[in-house]
């Protein structure tokens, strides 16, 4: 997919002429330009770019950027870019979908993209809304939500994206979101460089139907608090001063104040390559305006990387195994099958 | 009967020729069917016998009857397999209505065919199979049919062919189980004796397949020469029957199944395109052989791929069209109702898409192992929206063929999906085709679109077929959006403009119809330009409508026989063929569709004769609608 000698081009050069149609103040915005600026930095020639979308706020992306891009139908991106990247390995596919897209009526083939593991890029901006058809609960709205279909609360269970995704052995999962650019721009870029289907749940604000819905995480004054930033290698820390880590005490996270004694040799040291903990971290997940004993912070960046053969590779050495056997295929030996007779 | 086995092959052949010239019939076509548990390996003995037939060139057609139940109870009526074979010196169109022979492996072998012989037909009956527990299991009670009168009409041949094939292999050393799995063989080399045929064709298979396995290739040869001497020592005169070779078109022959030839049709499509195959779908039957024959063939540059669902089936499909290839969804009724919303984006996106739907009983699961031709009318209109796809069918397992080739290639040249509609009947049923060479089938050419230097690209400008550029990502130049919105004209764009959705909707419309300009006029298959009667078909009726017709004929009715495999758009001449005819009847398995179409476009009174009873029409059932109009 990195292609060195492909023709450079801008971030403008991706904005196309159509208008862009979210509502002011979208999350939606700040992730196009993220993503506008990200992509001209990996070396990827712009003709083999496509974006894919379904049904949903975030599905207009497509048209936003001048690459090649399909608006197919309601949950069914995932599948339309399986079939693509099965036929044409070469090309770097980007998927955007969204909690209602990607995890409510497309919710099956997403875990099945995610089990086969095709080479291509996940984006799922959840804002935990259905904002397109103007507000119902989605299947990442908290029970309890009141909404236009809900007005005494919805009583449904929310999904956790991130354990789903590593529940369906995805080899690349992240969290970032549309209020930290940087972050943002790291992750895509991390995400690209995955060989793998790569997974980034994007906390998107819907400011017209569920706004604030991730305040907590990304306004000032709760920020550094509420949000736990990963990085492999380096010690769970957050808080205004970073004076707060995260100690595992045998499975269970416990929080550890570094003024109060602990030490940092204590802390639970960040593995993006370890299951097992990123399952644990997966399940910081609590909800922050609960103001539980066992309250954790929210983790961002990558839970978990692993490396695994992609599809469209295995599937293509299928027909390299069967070719050096049997030859190229003779269409005349194939219409003649095994056995004939000659009427005269 | 102990000693037969010891006599000398060459022995007995002298022998039979002997009494061949004394009591040989010569009947020109006959129709057997082979019926046993699903593990008396009927299949294979049709096979081998058909297999014969088409070496010595008889003319054949022939179907299989698999068990409605996986692992159904041992000796049940849901067990029952069968495969039925109708071979002849003269041309033979289907499997046959009413079997001439019935072989009955067990009671109720017997009993789910009984309704099915011709009165004066032949049981050869395993009379082993008719034990107490044999009986009961097939709902007989303790009521033997071959005792209590119910097989009267029919002449009898009873062999106990347990007892007599572990008699041949006494000794072989082999245990009871795989010496009783030898049992088909005795019955085919009874037959073969019977119909006074060549084994070599068979022992040449068993040589084979047991290779690498001796005592089994020994045992079944033995078996299989047991059973041709039990016909000839048998002591109760049986009549044997000599069926010459047909006179059918010189040439070089295979015997083919219908959803073996969609897949070689689609392979031979992607061949002649220079793409690559993608053909993306959900286990389904009677569609999986088709995926399963594809996925046999990856040096072909085939890419099979067996998606989590139906609608995963036809979007990967989608997703591969947008990529450059030959890309191709098949399922049944329940999975092509999930992927409509899926055609109607295919439709939007102007993508070329084969969707190959292999009808089965419905509505919802229905039957899912028996045919019917009940999704005419989904095909055609079942969609949300305006939203017109070409549909075509096939007449006839190897019919399928050129139809797959020929959804390829209107899908191609008009940048559509196309919907191929065959179903369970001919998808199962073989016939000997007289298969064509690569470099005669007709070319099918791919321009995928290049950029050129100060144009702007407008991926919805259309050619004199209206039909758009196919521009593909990795083309410099041509980056553009696609999507399942309306669109404006040219340029793609999201548009809802509303003189613009009237203007496209009417685009698509007249998009479909033009492929009347590119499709064979409709013409009588068998009979007259004009006339009194005129009987029209489609799908797989073909073979019972013809044989319907030419019987007709013979008795000096004025009928006509045309078959239209183009249903959307009709062949251009249609409206005026249809005005030679003073009547048209329409025989259909479904409860009137076709007929619907063609009263609706052509405004004629046209005929029904439907039957949804999940079973082809027999010819039978055809002369006599025919007979009754002509009076
Ligand atoms: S409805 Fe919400 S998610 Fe959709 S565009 Fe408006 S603000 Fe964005």
């Amino acid at each position: 997919m990195e292609n060195t000698t492909a023709e450079k081009f801008t971030a403008k050069e991706l904005v196309t002429d159509q208008e862009v149609r979210w509502c002011p103040g979208c999350g939606d915005y700040s992730i196009l330009k993220q993503a506008q600026t990200v992509i001209p930095e990996l070396g990827i020639a712009r003709e083999n770019i496509v974006f894919i979308s379904g049904i949903g706020c975030s599905s207009r992306f497509p048209y936003y950027m001048e690459t090649f891009g399909m608006h197919s139908i309601h949950g069914r991106a995932t599948a339309i870019a399986s079939g693509l990247k099965a036929t044409r390995p070469e090309l770097s596919i980007w998927l955007v979908t969204g909690d209602g897209d990607g995890l409510s009526i497309g919710g099956n083939h997403t875990i099945h993209l995610l089990r086969r593991n095709f080479n291509l890029n996940v984006l799922l901006f959840n804002n935990e809304i259905y904002g397109l058809t103007k507000g119902q609960y989605s299947p990442t709205s908290e029970e309890g939500k009141v909404t236009k279909s809900t007005p005494m609360g919805s009583v449904d269970h929310p999904f956790n994206p991130i354990a789903l995704c590593l529940g369906a052995d995805a080899t690349f999962v992240a969290r970032s979101m549309d209020r930290d650019p940087k972050h943002l721009q790291a992750i895509l870029k991390r995400a690209n460089d995955h060989k793998g289907a790569s997974f980034v749940e994007i906390y998107q604000n819907c400011n017209v139907f569920n706004d604030g819905a991730f305040e907590v995480f990304t306004e000032k004054s709760s920020k550094k608090k509420e949000t736990l930033f990963m990085e492999s290698g380096k010690p769970l820390v957050f808080g205004d001063n970073n004076e707060l880590g995260i100690k595992l005490d045998g499975f269970t996270p416990v929080v550890v104040n570094l003024t109060e004694g602990a030490s940092e040799n204590d802390l639970w040291i960040h593995d993006d390559r370890d299951r097992v903990k990123a399952g644990i971290l997966a399940r910081f997940f609590d909800n922050p305006r609960a103001m539980s004993e066992h309250h954790l912070p929210r983790p961002f960046g990558v839970f978990y990387v692993e490396d695994r053969p992609v599809y469209e590779e295995k599937m293509i050495a299928q027909l390299e195994s069967m070719t050096a056997k049997r030859g190229a295929g003779d269409l005349d030996a194939l219409l003649r099958g095994r056995e004939t007779w000659t009427i005269s | 009967m102990a000693e037969s086995h010891e006599i000398p092959i060459f022995a007995l052949q002298l022998r039979a020729l002997f009494i061949m010239a004394q009591q040989q019939e010569v009947i020109d076509n006959v129709i057997i069917k082979f019926a046993g548990d699903s593990g008396d390996g009927m299949q294979l003995t049709g096979t081998q016998f058909t297999n014969t037939a088409a070496m010595l060139g008889n003319d054949l057609s022939t179907f299989p009857d698999f068990p409605a139940e996986i692992r159904a109870p041992q000796g049940t009526l849901a067990g029952v397999s069968g495969f039925q074979l109708h071979f002849g010196s003269v041309e033979i169109f289907t499997p046959g209505d009413f079997c001439d022979v019935l072989v009955a492996m067990n009671a109720a072998a017997l009993k789910a065919n009984l309704r099915n012989i011709r009165k004066g037909g032949t049981i050869i009956v395993n009379i082993d199979g008719f034990d107490a527990k044999n009986l009961r299991l097939a709902g007989y009670g303790d009521v033997n049919p071959l005792e209590n009168g119910s097989v009267d009409n029919f002449n009898v041949v009873k062999m106990d062919v347990t007892k007599m094939t572990r008699a041949a292999l006494d000794g072989s050393g082999l245990g009871v189980k795989e010496i009783d799995r030898a049992k088909n063989m005795f019955v085919l080399g009874y037959l073969y004796w019977m119909y006074n045929r060549s084994m070599d064709h068979t022992i040449k298979f068993i040589q084979e397949k047991f290779d690498k396995k001796p005592d089994i290739r020994d045992a079944n040869l033995k078996v299989l020469s047991a059973g041709y001497n039990f016909g000839e020592t048998r002591e109760e005169a049986t009549s044997r029957f000599s069926i010459g070779p047909a006179k059918i078109a010189p040439g070089t022959y295979r015997n083919m199944m219908g959803n073996q030839a969609v897949a070689i049709g689609l392979i031979a499509a992607a061949q002649k395109a220079g793409l690559q195959l993608f053909y993306g779908t959900y286990p389904i039957t009677p569609a999986s052989d088709i995926l399963h024959e594809l996925s046999r063939h990856k040096n072909f540059n085939v890419k099979t791929f067996q998606a989590e669902d139906e609608i995963a089936g036809i979007c990967s499909a989608i997703g591969a069209a947008f990529g450059g290839a030959l890309a191709v969804t098949g399922s049944s009724g329940p999975g092509i109702a999930l992927k409509t919303e899926a055609m109607g984006l295919a439709l939007m996106l102007e993508l070329p898409l084969v969707i190959v739907n292999v009808q089965r009983g419905g509505p919802s699961t229905g039957l899912p192992t028996k045919t019917e031709q009940s999704d005419l009318l989904q095909a055609v209109y079942g969609r949300n929206g305006e939203s017109p796809i070409p549909v075509i069918a096939a007449a006839t397992p190897s019919d399928c063929f050129y139809m797959a080739y020929e959804a390829c290639r209107l899908a191609i040249d008009f940048m559509t999906p196309v919907m191929l509609l065959t179903d369970g009947y001919i998808a199962n049923g073989a016939e000997p085709w007289m298969f064509p060479k690569a470099a005669d089938l007709p070319e099918i050419k791919v321009n995928f679109a290049k950029y050129v230097e100060g144009e702007k690209f407008l991926p919805y400008k259309r050619n004199e077929k209206l039909s758009r550029p196919w521009a593909i990502p990795g083309t410099k130049g041509l980056e553009h959006r696609i999507g399942g919105i309306e669109k404006q004209h040219e340029t793609g764009n999201i548009s809802y403009e509303a003189a613009n959705h009237e203007f496209m909707v009417a685009m698509r419309e007249d998009k479909v119809e033009k492929i009347a300009d590119y499709i064979p006029e409709i013409k009588p298959e068998v009979g007259t330009d004009k006339g009194k009667l005129l009987v029209l078909g489609w799908g797989s009726t073909y073979g019972a409508i013809k044989s319907a017709v030419l019987q007709a004929r013979e008795k000096g009715i004025d009928v006509t026989f045309a078959h239209i495999r183009y249903i959307r758009p009709f062949p251009k001449n249609l409206g005026e063929f249809l005005k030679n005819y003073d009547q048209v009847l329409i025989p259909e398995m479904n409860r009137g569709q076709l007929i619907k179409m063609i009263r609706d476009k052509y405004l004629i009174p046209a005929i029904a004769l439907n039957k949804v009873q999940g079973l082809p029409f027999s010819a039978e059932e055809i002369l006599s609608r025919i007979e009754s109009l002509s009076k």
